[in-house]
């Protein structure tokens, strides 16, 4: 394989909160990421899953250094964004974009559909008017030239997706992030935002980072899916091998806890309802963070970290005892 | 069968700035004893406000017409303190957001013990003592101590099994949950629907679970009714209506869903009706590959189609034409 056009390795990033109770002031430090490594191909779509809190929103901002990480590096086209100055990181986000979740806040509620769109051709300042440019954008997300001059209110949700996704792809990028892209929709309208993605990466060839809670979504869409708990990678690896072979128990529950949409199958499981909730980040637990709702745990997981490990079925996965 | 909550031509109207909108037009449903009814449909089909209208928690600017019967009761025209008498003892509903549905400065057995005083004649210690019980029903550990809590003390989910508890106080006939686990993980929302079933089979008390998610109605649901602009397109048996759904949309909402070993994934055209103007005749029409001139006549009713209730005027040929699915 090629050098991956995205390189991240040991990203660490620590929030400080301000905890006030009662009079005393404490000072308290979320671990939202704890050392996460990862790799994306050209041309690949990496899903990222985990529950609330796992910290796979705080992984994609990193990626873009829309926040700054406290440890750890991202390498873009192998060039560390860390060294990089305001110029020449500014120049590098014409590369990388991020499209959100929610459609009706990513968009200005005063600028036309097609003012939106060549924003960030504006921001870079690239020369001439860029009507031709919008135009092909519009159709490239399934939307109609004429919708240029409208405003984002006379959109549906699944309608203004297209929009900020067309905005994200105007300067060209090789890598997207899509943070939880589809959440918000309905489920007949998501099934074509779903589509759209699958379709522009056939067709441009750029990498997906696929940020999702629907487990069924990223398997659909990603070729390669990392599943997160509490900062850490607990299993990366191919879908097909992490979906059909879950090798970290944790994968395993998740996987088992998502209902299928066929009443016969899900009558036929047997499922692993996990215990209580995520434990929080700003005090995780020793050893392997996922130890305390593992119905797997012994003496070990409290007291050493399991390193990731390639397994039989070629993910790896961060288990003392792992299945299979 | 006996339904212990009778919807009758249900028709629900805001009174709105551009217009009348007919947020539910002519709904009929049965929940029966015993039974966990999965109400589906997307954002907008009338679902919620089915519901919000059957326990009179509309705002003054809807109108509400037709009927609604729990246990025998009429609830549509039925005065604040009839209704009073009903919601909390007959008929008790969830929300999405526990928080919203708790008082943050008082404990979470005080607000139990208060649904039980509100409806039966009982003393503060033996209204403590059930409400320490229900917590347990709803399998929240050390139920004695966590009774002493204040909301803001409990996660998500066990804010949630909290308001259940609250729900289930009065052993209600039926159960109404809208989007219960909407808002929650993906394990946590397993747990929540284990404690719904788990309820539901101890105490006998029917419920509803309106959701978009249609892998929770095919994990926990007997029976699924499908909304769309406010109306109902189909009904049935859980699997025989995800094996052979017989409206164009069932089928479209099932075919848009990701699925292992799905290459491409099948949207339904265009989108959802705008309800200050729905199209005449089958409001899906607009969208649906097998739309037809008769299709813009007559609203479709529910008939009986193979094992279901269809309202889709081509269903019985839809289906020969298919042979299943």
């Amino acid at each position: 394989m090629n050098a991956p056009l995205l390189r991240v390795e040991g990203l660490v990033k620590h929030f400080e909160t301000k905890l006030s109770s009662g009079v005393r002031r404490r000072r308290r430090v979320v671990q939202a990421v704890s050392g996460v490594s990862l790799e994306v191909a050209a041309g690949e779509t990496l899903g990222l899953v985990g529950e609330s809190g796992s910290g796979k929103t705080t992984v994609a901002r990193c990626l873009l250094r829309l926040i700054e990480p406290t440890a750890g590096r991202v390498r873009f086209d192998g060039r560390d964004l860390a060294s990089l100055g305001a110029e020449e990181l500014r120049h590098l986000r014409r590369r990388m974009q991020i499209v959100f979740q929610d459609p009706f806040a990513s968009l200005d509620p005063k600028m036309t559909v097609g003012a939106s769109i060549a924003e960030p051709l504006v921001v870079q300042g690239v020369p001439g008017d860029h009507d031709d440019k919008v135009v092909h954008l519009l159709r490239l997300v399934g939307l109609s030239p004429d919708h240029a001059r409208r405003f984002p209110h006379e959109f549906s949700g699944g309608q203004r997706q297209r929009i900020g996704v067309a905005r994200a792809l105007a300067l060209d990028p090789s890598l997207v992030v899509l943070d939880e892209p589809v959440s918000a929709l309905d489920v007949s309208i998501q099934a074509g935002v779903v589509n759209l993605f699958a379709d522009l990466q056939r067709r441009l060839g750029m990498s997906f980072v696929f940020i999702a809670h629907d487990l069924s979504v990223v398997r659909h869409i990603a070729h390669r899916v990392a599943v997160m708990y509490l900062g850490k990678i607990v299993e990366i690896g191919a879908t097909a091998a992490v979906y059909g072979r879950p090798s970290h128990p944790y994968t395993t529950a998740l996987l088992s806890a998502v209902p299928v949409p066929d009443p016969a199958r899900e009558r036929a499981r047997t499922r692993i309802v996990l215990e209580g909730d995520v434990p929080s980040p700003v005090d995780p637990p020793s050893g392997c963070r996922f130890r305390t709702r593992c119905w797997k745990a012994t003496d070990v997981c409290a007291v050493e970290e399991p390193p990731l490990t390639v397994r039989a079925s070629g993910q790896a996965s961060a288990c003392h005892h792992p299945e299979g | 069968m006996s339904a212990v909550l009778r919807v009758r031509d249900l028709r629900v109207t805001f009174a709105t700035p551009l217009g009348d909108l007919g947020a539910v037009r002519g709904v009929d449903l049965d929940v029966n004893a015993g039974e966990v009814l999965g109400v589906v449909g997307e954002s907008g089909s009338g679902k919620s406000v089915t519901f919000l209208a059957a326990m009179g928690l509309l705002p003054a600017t809807a109108s509400v017409r037709g009927s609604v019967q729990v246990d025998g009761i009429e609830l549509v025209g039925a005065s604040p303190r009839e209704l009073r008498r009903v919601r909390g003892r007959l008929m008790s509903m969830i929300f999405q957001d526990p928080l919203s549905a708790l008082n943050p400065v008082h404990r979470v057995g005080a607000q139990i013990a208060e649904m039980l005083q509100a409806h039966q004649q009982m003393g503060d210690r033996a209204a403590a003592t059930r409400a320490v019980e229900l917590l347990e029903l709803v399998g929240i550990p050390q139920p004695a101590d966590r009774a002493r809590q204040y909301p803001h003390e409990f996660s998500g989910g066990m804010r949630q099994r909290v308001v259940i508890a609250i729900a289930m106080a009065n052993r209600p006939k039926v159960l109404v949950a809208d989007e219960p686990t909407t808002a929650l993980d993906v394990t946590v929302q397993a747990q929540i629907l284990e404690v719904i079933q788990r309820v539901q089979a101890e105490t006998g008390t029917a419920v509803v679970l309106i959701t978009h998610d249609l892998g929770v109605v095919a994990r926990v649901c007997d029976r699924v009714q499908v909304m769309y602009a406010g109306r109902s397109v189909e009904r049935g048996d859980v699997r025989a209506l995800f094996e052979r759904p017989t409206h164009p949309y069932t089928r479209g909402l099932l075919d848009s869903l990701p699925r292992e070993g799905l290459e491409q994934l099948t949207p339904i055209a265009g989108f959802p009706p705008n309800m200050l103007r729905p199209p005449s005749g089958c409001a899906f029409r607009v969208r649906c590959p097998h739309a037809i001139e008769a299709c813009g006549g007559e609203v479709p009713d529910l008939r009986p189609v193979g094992a279901q209730e269809s309202a889709c005027i081509r269903a019985s040929e839809l289906a020969s034409a298919a042979g299943g699915r």
